[in-house]
């Protein structure tokens, strides 16, 4: 792996969260100077601000894109216990000559006591709804009924978890075999009561979210969790970021016709890493879910992924050395290796680039 | 098959401190990282860090590649068609385009040197035609031993041919020195002497000797006597009459009278024959000492089979392998990577090929290509795997899967998706739906590769990208369109609400081509339904035929299709209606009292009593409701 360019952020303070959009030909930054930034990738592969503002009155923590069946949209959650929406406006055509664009804030939602300390949308099957949790272990679904109007937000669902939440995912999945479900992290430091990630499910008779599972295996405080894209398995695949980086299965029981409640899991950890040394505070899937990327109190990024004996292990690691930037874009590694040796011999050059990895994709 | 434990690459992140938080984001073949911190709380810090983009080593940018991709695409797609019961080698060995990867990017010589000139892309150019003829020894050897698999006596012949294509160097000196004043007098003469009769290219050998002869007239018997050996020497004939046991005996023959050549000291005052001598016997030690001109171990194994056991089969092959590695390779050197692929062919151990492939290369292209190409030939008992699916398939989907994110080579990888039985469909569906949509053409690219299969709901999802990011650029048509395809009858409706509104507001429509050729798209929706019909009133109208003009305009009145807020204008239209001789007397009435229990047009009313002399009976009329 190699640095392909450098992107100088221009955030006054630091980035909590970048978020690409759903086709990566823009990106959000977020930070706790209080701005969001958004940029766009051109043709020939350079990023360019196209807009920046200030958001929140408080260190905004996570950013993220609505689909794009939905528009230009964006979400940002504070510590200033509020999360907003955000939409672009096609602008005036100098503007766009200019290469800038504008966001407005469509609402501000603040329910919430306490810093909002993550936002997802919910996968564009259920519509266009909004899921935050807070630092005061309340989770609230708010669904826009009106795509066309942006401005008008119901909060649907308000769920409390009991402990202080840091983090949520929604199960990706659109199949009818499974409602929407989604598991939310708590980042309570308490170890004598576990299930620091709890899962709840959609019920359609009580029109509810109840709780389906909670992970009693996990014990110390949750800062990141992910379920990974399905690809029409029958179960399901989530990844959490604790004092280690956790996967684990849950794989639906067989539902008697007479139940009503939520599904039951059987639930079975696939792999377990503490190659972190401390805490690891971001895990997420790459699009195929093949890969899965944590980061960590090391300082570094750690790859992971299974072969096709569905053994994990770690395949890069991405790590800060503190060196100054180099002004030109990077080349492949591979060139170091070159210099100097015979390049007739093919011996030579396939061991030169033997990179000791076995071969993954993004 | 156990794993090989093969420690992660690290890879540096300047500007990055060591030890500081990095945060990530996923995205389309690459990974962006920064420099963060992760508190509970209120984490503050130094601003300005740079985001890094990191991409994999392996280009598929490079124009090379490219060409490689699509050639082995071309032949994948090809394979795949034949038929799954009979697949014999030589029904897959017709198939494959044998073509010499040589051709691929010796003809992009010619068209590098063109587009860049730093030497740090003719290296990285060099560096990639060195791998790719790593990968084209491994691949043809692959084809010679599992494909070819051929009975003693060729398999030799096969092998021969395989060495004789990787050593081009030869032919390049033999050229030099042939064109030289005189030749038997080069410096490397005796090298590409010694080099063909390594190779057990005799006719070669045997005309270069003729020079040497001709300069040495008193030692003519001699090089005779030479070359009568080299012409005698027996090589096998796969298409001939001779078996193969008197294939042998005739063989052993042969070596024996070279053999006695030597013991009698016939070449023994020209040491350059009778070192040539002691090659045909296959002497380990001679062989053993012109390592520079073999080059590699497996020449020496080839060699070594030529001319000690040129009947050898398969099965024995492995022997040979491993005991002529281990007599080329220098106690100090190890193994490299493409020597333990190599080896591991020998071996017959398709398995730990293709795991040493995997490791030593960066691309899954070849290992996914040639696990394919060995599962046609039913040469791989692949595990079951995780979710029933094997071997073959979780490496196309690598391959796959990383083409994806070029913005054209994509169209490559959706052919591998498709001959995917377990997971290629989801994968491609997961995928498709990312391809950035810049351009209309490129949407409609990619939508005709899902309609093709059928993938509803990602031709919905993307027709409903498009129709959304028109409506927003206000191009009313174009979302009009992307929404009829989706088959969106919400999202038509709102954009007939907003034609209609515009019609209001400017008294014209927009975008007429579209509307006057909605078809049967127009039932989509109630409200799109009347907006075409109410477009097809107004021409109606414009060309006079007014008749079929009210009637159009009652149909649209009585079908209670049209919106609340279009009332007042549809009565406005009638009016002018009302005073047209081929509108019926009873068309009037009903015109004009179509939506009286429901609006009031007193103002509008008196105006047309002031213009016309006609008998309208006045009526109790509501105030009159605006067109909003």
């Amino acid at each position: 792996m190699f640095v392909a360019r450098s992107i100088a952020a221009d955030h006054k303070d630091l980035i909590h969260d970048v978020s690409y959009d759903f086709h990566g030909r823009r990106m959000a930054t977020c930070s706790s100077d209080q701005s969001v930034k958004v940029w766009d990738k051109s043709e020939n592969g350079e990023w360019h601000c196209t807009a920046s503002w200030k958001t929140h009155s408080g260190s905004v923590w996570r950013v993220t894109w609505a689909h794009p069946e939905f528009g230009q949209v964006l979400a940002s959650c504070s510590f200033d216990r509020t999360a907003a929406v955000w939409e672009e406006i096609v602008g005036e055509s100098n503007d766009k000559q200019r290469g800038l664009s504008h966001w407005i804030k469509r609402t501000t939602l603040v329910d919430s006591r306490t810093s909002v300390t993550d936002v997802k949308f919910a996968p564009k099957h259920m519509g266009l709804m909004l899921t935050t949790c807070s630092a005061d272990g309340v989770v609230r679904i708010y669904e826009a009924p009106d795509v066309m109007n942006l401005s008008q937000w119901s909060l649907q669902h308000e769920i409390s978890c009991k402990l202080s939440c840091s983090c949520i995912s929604w199960n990706p999945s659109s199949s009818r075999a499974h409602p929407p479900m989604f598991a939310v992290g708590s980042d309570d430091s308490n170890v004598t009561y576990g299930g620091k990630v709890q899962i709840y499910e959609y019920n359609e008779n009580t029109r509810k979210y109840a709780k389906a599972e909670t992970l009693m295996t996990v014990t110390d405080a949750v800062h990141d969790i992910a379920f990974a894209p399905n690809l029409g398995r029958s179960f399901h695949v989530l990844a959490i970021a604790t004092k280690d980086v956790r996967i684990f299965k849950l794989v639906p029981m067989r539902k008697e016709s007479t139940s009503t409640g939520p599904t039951k899991f059987e639930v079975q950890i696939v792999a377990q890493f503490d190659n972190h040394n401390s805490q690891v505070w971001r895990v997420s899937w790459n699009i195929t879910s093949t890969l899965l990327a944590s980061s960590g109190d090391d300082g570094c990024v750690r790859l992971w992924k299974a072969n096709y004996m569905d053994n994990w292990k770690c395949t890069g690691i991405l790590k800060g050395d503190g060196s100054p930037l180099t002004g030109s874009s990077g080349q492949p590694s591979a060139m170091s290796t070159v210099l100097g040796s015979s390049v007739q011999s093919s011996q030579n050059a396939l061991n030169g680039m033997s990179a000791g990895s076995s071969a993954w994709t993004f | 098959m156990e794993e090989v434990d093969v420690e992660p690459t690290i890879t540096n992140i300047p500007a990055i401190s060591d030890g500081k938080h990095m945060g990530f984001a996923w995205g389309p073949g690459d990974i962006l990282v920064y420099e963060t911190r992760y508190k509970a709380s209120g984490a503050s810090g130094s601003g300005c860090s740079f985001i890094h983009e990191i991409r994999k080593d392996e280009d598929i940018y490079s124009p090379i590649l490219r060409k490689l991709f699509n050639e082995s695409h071309h032949i994948f797609v090809g394979l795949q068609t034949i038929r799954e019961d009979l697949p014999s080698k030589r029904d897959v060995n017709a198939q494959l385009v044998r073509k010499n990867p040589h051709s691929v990017f010796y003809s992009d010589i010619h068209f590098i040197t063109l587009f860049s000139g730093t030497i740090l892309t003719l290296i990285c150019f060099l560096l990639k035609v060195s791998i790719l003829l790593a990968i084209e020894l491994i691949w043809n050897l692959c084809e010679v031993l599992f494909i070819d698999a051929a009975p003693a006596g060729s398999l030799l012949l096969h092998l021969l041919d395989w060495v004789r294509l990787h050593k081009a160097d030869v032919d390049e000196k033999a050229r030099e020195v042939l064109q030289s004043e005189s030749p038997a007098e080069h410096r490397d003469y005796w090298d590409v002497v010694v080099s063909y009769v390594l190779q057990g290219r005799l006719e070669e050998v045997r005309q270069m000797l003729v020079k040497q002869a001709n300069l040495q007239p008193a030692a003519r018997s001699m090089y005779k006597q030479m070359d009568t050996l080299l012409s005698k020497m027996p090589f096998y004939n796969p298409g001939g009459t001779q078996t193969l046991t008197e294939f042998d005996v005739k063989w052993r023959h042969w070596h024996e009278e070279v053999d006695r050549c030597l013991q009698d000291n016939s070449f023994a005052s020209n040491r350059h024959l009778e070192l040539i001598c002691k090659i045909l016997l296959g002497d380990e030690d001679t062989l053993l000492d012109h390592k520079e001109l073999l080059g590699t171990w497996y020449h020496f194994l080839v060699t070594r089979l030529l001319f000690c056991h040129p009947t050898v089969k398969l099965t024995e092959l492995h022997y040979y392998a491993q005991s002529c590695m281990t007599m080329f390779l220098d106690s100090r050197s190890v193994p490299e990577p493409l020597d333990n692929i190599l080896l591991a062919a020998f071996e017959f151990d398709i398995h730990q090929v293709i795991k040493e492939c995997s490791i030593a290369l960066n691309n899954w292209w070849f290992v996914a290509h040639l696990t394919d190409l060995l599962d046609h030939c039913k040469l791989l008992q692949s595990h079951n795997l995780h979710f029933g699916s094997n071997l073959r398939e979780f490496l196309l989907l690598e391959y796959a899967s990383g083409l994806f994110t070029h913005h054209s080579l994509w169209q490559l990888a959706v052919d591998y998706f498709d001959h995917c039985p377990e997971f290629g469909r989801v994968y491609l569906e997961l995928q498709i739906e990312r391809v950035p949509l810049e351009t209309e053409r490129k949407a409609l690219k990619v939508l005709r590769v899902c309609e093709q299969r059928q993938m509803s709901e990602q031709v919905r999802s993307i027709c409903k990208i498009m129709a959304m990011r028109a409506l927003r650029n206000n191009r009313l048509g174009s979302a009009l369109s992307w929404s009829i395809r989706a088959k969106d009858a919400a999202f038509a409706t709102l954009i007939s609400e907003r034609f209609l509104q515009d019609y209001c507001a400017k008294g014209t429509f927009s975008d007429l081509d579209l509307i006057d050729n909605l078809g049967p798209a127009m039932l989509l929706s109630d409200r799109l339904t009347f907006l075409g019909k109410y477009r097809e009133f107004h021409k109606l109208y414009g060309e006079k035929r007014f008749r079929e003009a009210a009637k159009l305009l009652l149909s649209l009145m009585t079908a209670k299709i049209a919106p609340q807020s279009f009332w007042m204008t549809l009565l406005t239209d009638a009016l002018p209606l009302l005073e047209q001789k081929e509108v019926s007397h009873q068309q009037q009435l009903v015109l004009g009292h179509g939506f009286l229990p429901h609006i009031a047009l007193q103002k509008l009313h008196k105006k047309r009593l002031q213009e016309q002399k006609h008998n309208i009976p006045e009526t109790r009329f509501a105030d009159p409701i605006s067109c909003s």
